[in-house]
């Protein structure tokens, strides 16, 4: 190999580093969400130590043991887990140029979602009804606003998604909706790791 | 992307390549080994399976894989050159997250032992 080849080589290599020329759009893109994400999870961060430092000054009312139903949890996980996957799965189809594919893989992401913002709707609904509501402790009001703000999250990504569809709808499968369904899909996945905190802090280790 | 007509093409901005970067079968993985961990966390908090003290290390070394497992198989973060920044900020994301919780229980912990609670209504 020449000088100039192993040159070539090892800029081509050091894309999006200096070198060989700039990353593609999507690269970047997928960068600057993922900056965003990360600033979220700094977010989230503080609601963890919030609720880590508030969990046992319960205030006289009740803990986690009697208000938790660990088996409502585990569908919400489940629900959570398997909307990443269509998500996935749906982005997949996409970036294949198969829209029919990504529709049927968006109903199932946005129902999966739907059902677990439904789920913990009863649950905040019936711990409100318990008297258990964020005004009770600041257990509670940690707890409230850690789950509500990743439920708010989902919410928000809920929307997103339903936009997503729309755009797919109207414009197709053009290489900025595509960047864009990058960017939700990013979103999606990082929600469910923000819950895979949510579930080991709150409920299996305040369930225990 | 590593072929030796590839590596010398000059690159515009905005020029995009259609490399994928997922597949069926890596999603697929990452379901199956997400909910095995899942499964796993439950089953460690709810049985004696693991000596008591250690169940919340045994539930944060669970959590700790699957985010793994997400991060490889659903965000796609590889060790490819392309995901170096990511990578780069993903490792200082984790340390101000380190610092925030890991800070707060510390000195609230060493304040709970330290400090005499002087409210009448203090829960302790």
């Amino acid at each position: 190999m020449t000088v100039a080849t192993i040159e070539a080589v090892s800029t081509a290599l050091a894309r999006g580093r200096g070198g060989g020329g700039p990353a593609p759009t999507r690269i970047v893109v997928a960068y600057g969400f993922w900056i965003f994400l990360l600033s979220d999870f700094v977010l989230f961060s503080g609601l963890f130590a919030a609720y880590a430092v508030l969990s046992d000054q319960t205030a006289g009312g009740p803990s986690g043991p009697e208000l938790f139903n660990l088996r409502s949890v585990f569908i919400e996980t489940m629900c959570l887990l398997f909307s990443s996957y269509t998500c996935g799965l749906g982005a997949l189809s996409a970036e294949r140029r198969q829209p029919g594919r990504f529709l049927i893989f968006a109903a199932f992401t946005f129902v999966l979602g739907a059902a677990f913002l439904f789920i913990e709707g009863t649950e905040f609904a019936a711990m409100v009804r318990k008297g258990a509501g964020p005004s009770r402790s600041a257990f509670l009001s940690a707890f409230f606003t850690l789950v509500g703000t990743h439920g708010a999250h989902v919410t928000s990504g809920l929307i997103w998604l339903a936009y997503m569809v729309a755009q797919v709808v109207a414009k197709g499968l053009r290489p900025r909706v595509l960047r864009r369904l990058l960017c939700f899909s990013l979103f999606w996945h990082a929600l469910d790791i923000i819950w895979i905190g949510v579930l080991t802090l709150v409920y299996l280790m305040g369930a225990r | 992307m590593n072929g030796p007509d590839r590596i010398f093409d000059d690159r515009t901005p905005g020029v995009e390549e259609n490399e994928p970067s997922a597949s069926f079968l890596s999603y697929t993985a990452g379901l199956a080994l997400a909910i095995l961990a899942t499964i796993a966390s439950f089953v460690v908090s709810q049985t004696n399976l693991l000596w008591a003290p250690g169940v919340p290390v045994g539930l944060v070394v669970l959590a700790f894989a699957q985010i793994g497992v997400h991060l490889v198989f659903f965000l796609h973060l590889g060790s490819g050159p392309d995901n170096t920044n990511n990578i780069i900020a993903l490792s200082f994301g984790l340390l101000i997250v380190f610092l925030v919780i890991t800070g707060s229980a510390w000195i609230i912990a060493n304040l709970n032992a330290n400090v005499m609670p002087t409210a009448v209504q203090s829960s302790h």
